[in-house]
């Protein structure tokens, strides 16, 4: 019976009472949401003046860039005041060789773990999925402790190989859940052919894997961008990334607290990964739904 | 279940000195993942619990006394705080994040007009630090400044909304923060599922008459357990590393209103110079997750024994 359904009855008008509701809905939440993202635009346009006469929400009389350019170049961060934008080039310079490398490895412990696996990998695998989820901090005391025995702790390798190690658990699972959607004929094909370990990831697996690929490179990125108690612990004193040395101008400042100021700071840090999502669209939600483990 | 290589090596009848080899390269090319897993969530996670044990000060030592760090642990105001305060503010954060995703996605999901706008604009604080959303909810909450001042300057004289510098209220202050900033994952998560959800079923209730709000309750939400099981993976996992927003929010004050187990641990290890008590409260963080994950992963991975 329910195979053949045509309409009947009139056409439901446009503006219904539960279309007004979903709107209205629709509407409230977006300005719960778009709030934050406002305030610390029309914030850090503002004179430190302006910002005294306590209307948050107000426009700024006359826009200026003059708190973006204090918060990049001269704003305190702790010791020095040389502004943020050390911060931002820290950030670059360890998230890059992070993301490389991370992807890389997850991609072939991916696929080891898809098409080659060795005696123990499941339970190497086991120990990897758990390491997704336990708490920085059960781990993170024996590392520096490590780390400063041969000589990393504090250095941008240092960091950059904490990111690899923290970052495996996620890239592995997200590479082999998609190589275990490839079909495996291509794999046999291969191999048949005579074509080895390397081989076939290099010229069979990797070039299918461009879509995963992306998704990870966002997903990497944005996280490693946003980290902050990592750097903070593993970075050392010269690579501080952007998000400590954030936190630093906020909160320890001395006397007048120059809101425009931190907010400029606040924007420039959240610039790089916001750009990223509008960017890459589904593809951010798809790195999301990647930390889900299938069942 | 076979696996792909064994099945390979009969089909093309190679020798197992072939086998042999190419389980070796695959185990060379798997050095480093078994580096991480077995030094990082082996030896690191073993080496933090057994300092739980010792007296350990500044330096790791291993002079033995028992199960004396948890008894201090257990009887220190900041750290049956800390966990109180987890309690309140993970239940209350996950529940939160599950009606608002839910609802988001449900609104979204009945063919409005600008989805993708509202989409972009519920989901991009997911794409922001922790550290950001801190900072900018604490300028908001600012009592003299903030959201508080506007709505007293319209009129409401008596309006309060300055969580931050009450040390009863700092917690929920936290919660808006994290919620703005979550719960569009859950959106997210959610649409999706929605949008997998087959036809037929909606034909199905519409026959039957039964109105629109009770087949999504009744009917969609308990076929989408998967994608609920995953949100709610996923909020657990950021509940417990709520550090960085209770640091860039809060410092974790006024008085102890904020603390939390994670920043307990840090501060432990660094500023205060007591790894023992530390590395004991570490050791209670990863308890839960040992318990709840550890079956989970034990059933699905290792017993199964062959690709998901």
């Amino acid at each position: 019976m329910a195979h053949d359904i045509t309409p009947s009855g009139p056409k439901p008008s446009r503006l219904s009472v539960a279309r007004i509701g979903v709107y209205g809905f629709l509407a409230m939440s977006a300005i719960f949401f778009a709030i934050p993202l406002y305030v610390m635009i029309v914030t850090s346009l503002k004179g430190m003046p302006e910002i005294r006469l306590g209307d948050l929400f107000a426009l700024p009389n006359d826009p200026s860039f003059a708190a973006w350019v204090k918060a990049w170049a001269q704003a305190c961060t702790g010791v020095s005041c040389n502004g943020i934008h050390e911060g931002f080039w820290n950030s670059v310079v360890i998230t890059v060789p992070s993301v490389v490398f991370s992807i890389m490895l997850g991609a072939i412990n991916g696929y080891a773990l898809s098409f080659w696996r060795f005696k123990g990998a499941n339970i190497v695998f086991a120990i990897l999925l758990f390491g997704a989820f336990v708490p920085f901090q059960v781990v993170i005391y024996p590392l520096i402790i490590f780390l400063r025995e041969v000589g990393l702790y504090g250095s941008l390798t240092g960091i950059v190989l904490v990111h690899m190690a923290f970052g495996m658990p996620i890239m592995t699972l997200l590479f082999r859940n998609y190589f275990s959607s490839l079909p495996e004929e291509l794999f046999k094909a291969a191999r048949v052919d005579g074509a080895g370990f390397w081989q076939i990831f290099f010229q069979i697996v990797m070039p299918l894997s461009v879509p995963v690929t992306v998704v990870a490179v966002i997903l990497q990125t944005t996280g490693i961008w946003n980290d902050y108690l990592l750097g903070l612990i593993f970075a050392g004193h010269d690579n501080l990334p952007m998000t400590v040395q954030l936190n630093n101008i906020v909160t320890t400042t001395f006397g007048v607290r120059e809101y425009n100021v931190n907010m400029a700071a606040t924007m420039l840090t959240a610039i790089v990964p916001l750009a990223i999502y509008l960017i890459s669209g589904k593809y951010f939600v798809r790195g999301i739904a990647a930390g889900a483990v299938k069942g | 279940m076979k696996t792909n290589a064994d099945v390979l090596t009969q089909n093309t009848g190679n020798s197992t000195r072939k086998r042999k080899k190419l389980n070796f390269t695959s185990l060379i090319a798997s050095t480093p993942m078994i580096i991480v897993a077995i030094g990082l969530f082996v030896i690191c996670a073993g080496y933090s619990i057994m300092l739980s044990f010792t007296k350990s000060k500044l330096f790791p030592k291993f002079n033995w006394v028992g199960f004396d760090q948890y008894e201090r642990l257990w009887s220190t105001t900041r750290w049956v705080t800390s966990v109180e305060n987890l309690l309140i503010y993970g239940s209350l954060f996950i529940i939160f994040c599950l009606v608002a995703g839910f609802l988001m996605a449900v609104f979204l999901d009945q063919k409005v007009r600008f989805e993708n706008g509202f989409r972009t604009l519920f989901l991009y604080p997911y794409a922001m630090s922790l550290v950001v959303t801190g900072l900018v909810w604490q300028w908001m909450m600012e009592p003299s400044l903030g959201i508080q001042n506007v709505v007293q300057e319209l009129g409401w004289e008596s309006f309060r909304f300055a969580p931050l510098v009450n040390p009863e209220l700092a917690i929920y202050g936290i919660l808006i923060a994290a919620v703005w900033q979550s719960s569009g994952l859950v959106m997210a998560l959610m649409l999706a599922g929605l949008r997998g959800v087959d036809s037929e079923i909606w034909k199905a209730a519409k026959v039957d008459g039964i109105p629109t709000w009770r087949t999504y309750l009744f009917i969609v939400l308990p076929m989408m357990r998967p994608v609920l099981i995953t949100s709610l993976v996923l909020l657990c996992v950021g509940v417990v590393r709520v550090y960085d927003l209770v640091v860039a929010q809060t410092g974790g004050g006024p008085g102890m209103a904020t603390e939390m187990p994670a920043k307990f641990v840090i501060d432990h290890i660094t500023v205060r110079n007591n790894v023992g008590l530390g590395m004991a409260a570490a050791t209670m963080m990863l308890l839960p997750v040992l318990l709840v994950i550890g079956p989970w992963i034990y059933r699905e991975y290792v017993k199964k024994g062959s690709r998901a």
